[in-house]
């Protein structure tokens, strides 16, 4: 195998990686909040990506007014989901929780069936420009604002927890809900931000996803949200950098195994470190160990 | 007097039991075999005998032990395989007799499996248990749809998956296999090991202060659970008579959830029932299929937000508790008469 090609995959790797790794952001904020694991993340990519496709090719808006829409969409979805569906059981077993995720993750890819049918539509390209050659090899102008993006979004996301006021809050219903209440916090608004948060990452991963794979199926989100979620576990839930470094992770370790031709184990290689990940060191890379309460 | 005490005495309580379900089989089969039932009906009837198989199994784990395991159709998978290939390998003559010992190797090797990804599967809980059931369904099904190419020989064919296996499964051998699951998961759950694992599921923490040994009785509880459900599968191998790794993806570990959390995590009767429902609803009705998967996602958000614990919660029926009562009942009635008519004697003295 000559340099270039193996330079090119791990371009490829950077670039699904840095996707894995802002949607693995979305499932680390929320499982840090609520201690859920929220299945229908995945599917709320695979609505943004809808949303984008219905934009550009049914109302023929411009790309940008169709991301924008895309993420709002995905914003909205969010919060509705987590009003409609989780806020009902914040006080039930997880075990019942983690049963209603899976069932807003079935309903929106079922419904997105019905509506669109069970085949993949052809998502236009919504981001274009000029390709660089860096020191002979070849990167696409998509492969450098993917990562470029979500590297900056990371950035942002530090800021607006370690800054903001919200961020603030946000830390601290993740540590204690019930005191963060008694300090005058409102928690449903809290949780609310932080899903809505969380979608947005999700909606820019959605159309960074149709830059680099420019489909639209119904069950996209699933393998989608749990290899992101995946790498959540892999870099520690709950740490914002841990999720970009398991997102680039499994991304690259993908890209190596697909380059050393045997990409039909891919899905097989990411669910056996995740399960090497699991049972060796359950709080992943940069994670913090939680002491079990009684 | 206490409504618990028993009057039908125990071994007695069995062959009432034994009696009725026999006589079920009996007749069950009589109506079978002499064609008053259609061919197709009778297949989804040996279909709800799966089902209830399968839904019955996923209750040990889900309802008793209170985990949530997402990888059921993958312990099925390891039982439809393999049962499959023991029965296309015996010879035509005789699969009638191999039968029961496919069934059992694919409940066997299920229940190996089983125990492989509990030990390290069970040290973790909740949602982590469940991604990591999940992952290991995924796994199965893309070792079975590659394993050939590595092995270099043809054992489960890829994604063309196994064809012509021998369609052996009768409603005689699905519905005696149905009687030995409820029978044993019963006898399980009655027994010292099964208040073990309901504690587990009560409480791990105090089950584990109270000295049970949580990791031995969770692992035990999967690896039933595993078992039943390899069982399950060799019937649906047997059933269906083709088999490919795509049928036993993600969906069909959530289709069986879906019977479970709807008839109430912990509930037998509530797993037998809506197992019964959920098979033969869609077969019924045809033109359900395109809503079926939309209604029971449906299903399953809606029971968890209005009535969490399923239709029936943790309630068990019991024949014989019935019948005690139904006993109780009626003797106190005839005390009543009794005492009522010496009083009037006594008064018309």
């Amino acid at each position: 195998m000559n340099m270039s090609l193996i330079i090119s995959q791990l371009i490829n790797g950077l670039q699904s990686g840095s996707v894995y790794a802002l949607i693995a952001l979305g499932y680390s904020m929320v499982y840090g909040i609520i201690m859920l694991l929220n299945f229908a993340h995945g599917d709320i990519i695979m609505v943004g990506a809808y949303v984008a496709w219905l934009a550009m090719v049914n109302f023929a808006l411009n790309p940008i007014l169709a991301i924008i829409l895309a993420i709002a969409a995905c914003v909205l979805l969010g919060v509705v989901i987590e009003k409609v569906a989780y806020t009902p059981l914040r006080s039930s077993p997880r075990i019942s929780l983690l049963i209603t995720a899976i069932g807003v993750s079935f309903l929106l890819q079922n419904l997105a069936q019905l509506v669109f049918g069970a085949g993949s539509q052809r998502v236009p390209a919504m981001i274009s420009g000029p390709s660089l050659t860096i020191a002979g090899q070849y990167v696409s102008f998509t492969a450098m604002i993917t990562i470029v993006i979500s590297v900056v979004s990371m950035l942002l996301l530090t800021l607006l927890v370690q800054k903001s006021k919200m961020g603030k809050a946000m830390r601290a219903v993740s540590e204690d809900m019930g005191a963060a209440q008694l300090m005058g916090i409102s928690v449903n608004r809290t949780i609310s931000f932080t899903f809505a948060v969380g979608s947005a990452l999700a909606g820019i991963g959605s159309v960074l996803y149709c830059c680099a794979y420019p489909q639209a199926s119904p069950t996209m989100g699933s393998m989608l949200g749990i290899k992101a979620f995946i790498a959540a576990v892999l870099g520690g839930i709950g740490s914002i950098p841990g999720a970009m470094i398991g997102g680039f992770c499994i991304g690259l370790a993908e890209a190596i195994i697909s380059a050393v031709g045997l990409s039909v184990w891919k899905d097989g290689v990411v669910f056996a470190i995740l399960i090497i990940v699991l049972v060796f060191k359950p709080t992943g890379i940069l994670g913090k160990t939680m002491t079990e309460k009684v | 007097m206490s409504i618990n005490k028993k009057i039908i005495p125990m071994p007695l309580r069995y062959i009432i039991n034994a009696v009725l379900f026999g006589a079920f089989l009996y007749i069950m089969n009589h109506i079978i075999s002499s064609g008053i039932i259609s061919k197709y009906y009778s297949g989804v009837i040996s279909l709800i005998g799966i089902y209830i198989i399968l839904a019955v199994s996923l209750n040990v784990a889900t309802g008793y032990l209170g985990q949530l395991p997402l990888g059921h159709a993958g312990f099925m998978v390891i039982g439809a395989y393999t049962s499959a290939i023991i029965m296309k390998s015996v010879a035509a003559g005789s699969t009638g007799v191999a039968f029961p010992f496919a069934l059992l190797a694919g409940g066997i090797l299920a229940g190996v499996f089983g125990l492989i990804i509990g030990i390290p599967a069970l040290r973790l809980r909740g949602d982590y248990l469940a991604i990591l059931t999940l992952g290991f369904g995924e796994i199965i099904r893309v070792i079975l749809l590659n394993i050939d190419n590595v092995l270099g020989f043809t054992l489960t064919n890829g994604a063309a998956g196994l064809q012509k296996i021998p369609k052996t499964t009768t409603f005689l051998i699905t519905f005696i296999c149905v009687g030995i699951t409820i029978f044993a998961i019963h006898t399980l759950m009655k027994s010292r090991h099964g208040r073990a694992i309901l504690s587990i599921r009560e409480n791990e923490i105090a089950a584990e202060a109270c000295g049970i040994n949580t990791t031995y009785y969770k692992t035990l509880g999967f690896v039933v659970s595993a078992f039943f459900a390899g069982i399950a599968g060799g019937l649906f191998a047997g059933y269906i008579g083709i088999l490919s790794p795509s049928d036993f993806g993600f969906m069909k570990s959530i289709e069986i959830l879906v019977m479970v959390v709807l008839g109430g995590m912990g509930s037998m009767i509530g797993s037998v029932l809506s197992a019964t429902v959920l098979t033969a609803l869609p077969e019924l009705l045809r033109s359900f299929e395109r809503y079926r998967m939309v209604v029971y996602s449906l299903i399953l958000v809606i029971v968890m937000i209005f009535k969490p614990s399923g239709l029936f919660g943790t309630y068990d029926f019991s024949l014989n508790s019935l019948l005690d009562k139904l006993i109780l009942l009626f003797k106190g009635k005839r005390k009543n008469g009794q005492k009522n008519n010496e009083i009037k004697e006594g008064a018309e003295k």
